[in-house]
């Protein structure tokens, strides 16, 4: 796997497990790509930036968190290159390097939100996630973005009554988890290892 | 036939509807399932956007929970969490340092040798000729498109479930229970924007409108979907999607269980058809 010596390629293909170099630039992951229009860089441009080096500058593309997970790219790629994983590996590196795309800081707060509940409960809830990530994502917005911040707040509002009146938001779900805190004992190790 | 079942997090939220649908039919079908002790949630796209570690480490400890109280088979109806499930304990089979360090991680002995079944595989597992032969209502007058989404045949190396760009098990499932399943259609396997719902609703609405448009466009009558998210943003947003591009889709979204649990004779409200938001017309 370690086909290199830069710190910061070399951080990518370890949280990706993949090998940036096989890349030969083929095109195929960006032509699949479900998200590939709306982009500022193409899936193949990141991991041909990757491959220089030049990760950080990568981790600042809007198009890390327009990806939307679906795998397609790592599918198709006749090399096997993990493109999703290196994706992955870029959203992970622009939140410690804190150069996360400013129009999607509210996607980075949903995800953590999502987190967070997971952290206490070992389970996650809609409701409570809802309030949580539109809380954390007003603030997030007001701090880069403020004119787009109260629509974004008010959006999804009309989905939750909407949705409690289908049956759809159930207040009592299932049973809570027993050993909670095993859950938040998972968490902190998984969060040293990064750190370390 | 006995699973350990996963039921994730959103069949225990806002999908209670796919949650009902699933057990009312197997219970039908004589398939026991049993809720694994204390599971936690797999993680899904916030682990791994954000911490690759805690995303190997939460379905480990589901795995850890399976080996532990001895179930060989674990049925898990949301693919995001087959998917996850599927792909750590391939991760722990290949690598013992891996197993050794998530083993430390969860607190319990895990080795990844859990097999994780979907959906279409449990049906599968019936038998196609044992779920005809059960039938007791022909699904005539349906002409679904079936869409399968990302997750349940992707990452193929992991899943091995299926053609990865052009599957059909679902159709040939629903064709001998005597639907009209539109084959030919380009968006099968296309993303709806899955996780994103609630976080960047316009990409969402974007891709799930192509794949309602396609499908209509083809000749379908109607939506088919193994997955809660895919649910979620086909038959939820479709009044929104509907509205943005000034275009009537009209098409009833149906989990994979709702049509077979009519085909054995179940009936629309206990497989809770009438919860779903675009009305169907059953
Ligand atoms: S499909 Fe693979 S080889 Fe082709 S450009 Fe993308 S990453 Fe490179
Ligand atoms: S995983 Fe991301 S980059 Fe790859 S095809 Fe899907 S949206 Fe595009």
């Amino acid at each position: 796997m370690k086909t290199t010596t830069d710190p910061d390629i070399a951080l990518v293909e370890e949280i990706a497990h993949t090998s940036v170099a096989d890349c030969y630039q083929c095109g195929k992951c960006s032509a699949g790509c479900p998200q590939g229009q709306k982009m500022d860089r193409l899936p193949s441009t990141l991991i041909r930036m990757v491959q220089y080096g030049d990760v950080v500058e990568a981790s600042r593309s809007a198009a890390v968190w327009q990806c939307v997970s679906c795998l397609t790219c790592s599918a198709r790629c006749p090399k096997s290159v993990d493109i999703a994983g290196v994706l992955d590996a870029l959203k992970q590196i622009s939140i410690r390097r804190k150069t996360v795309h400013a129009n999607y800081q509210r996607t980075v707060a949903f995800q953590k939100a999502f987190l967070e509940i997971l952290r206490r409960n070992g389970r996650t809830n809609e409701l409570e996630m809802v309030v949580l990530y539109k809380t954390l994502g007003f603030f997030g917005d007001v701090s880069t973005n403020p004119l787009r911040s109260i629509p974004s707040a008010l959006k999804d509002a009309h989905l939750g009554p909407a949705m409690l009146l289908k049956g759809k938001l159930h207040v009592k779900l299932g049973g809570p988890l027993k050993d909670k805190a095993l859950v938040r004992r998972i968490f902190k190790k998984c969060e040293k290892k990064v750190e370390s | 036939m006995k699973y350990g079942y996963y039921p994730g997090c959103a069949l225990h939220g806002s999908s209670y509807d796919y949650e009902r649908s699933v057990r009312a039919c197997m219970e039908k079908l004589g398939v026991e399932l049993a809720e694994l002790d204390d599971w936690i949630c797999c993680g899904a796209t916030a682990a791994h956007s954000i911490n690759r570690k805690l995303a190997t480490a939460l379905p480990a400890r589901t795995l850890a929970i399976a080996e532990r109280d001895g179930f060989e088979q674990v049925f898990a109806p949301c693919p995001m969490c087959s998917m996850e499930l599927i792909k750590v304990g391939n991760m722990l089979k290949d690598s013992e340092s891996l197993r050794t360090e998530m083993s430390e991680i969860v607190e319990d002995t895990v080795s990844g040798k859990t097999e994780v079944v979907n959906l279409v595989q449990i049906f599968q597992g019936c038998g196609i000729d044992e779920l005809t032969a059960r039938a007791v209502r022909k699904l005539d007058g349906f002409k679904p498109a079936c869409y399968y989404g990302c997750l349940l045949t992707r990452p193929p190396k992991d899943l091995k479930f299926d053609d990865c760009e052009n599957p059909g098990s679902m159709e040939d499932l629903l064709a001998a229970l005597g639907a009209e399943p539109v084959r030919a259609w380009n968006y099968k396997t296309e993303c709806c924007g899955a996780g994103l719902t609630l976080a960047d609703g316009d990409s969402v609405e974007d891709l799930s409108y192509k794949i309602l448009s396609n499908a209509k466009k083809h000749g379908a009558d109607c939506m088919v979907v193994a997955c809660p998210m895919c649910h979620v943003n086909l038959d939820m947003k479709q009044s929104a999607i509907e509205k943005r591009f000034k275009e009537k889709l009209d098409l009833p979204v149906y989990y994979l269980s709702d049509l077979v649990g009519l085909a054995l004779g179940i009936d629309a409200k206990t497989l809770c058809i009438d919860k779903h938001f675009v009305k169907c017309g059953v």
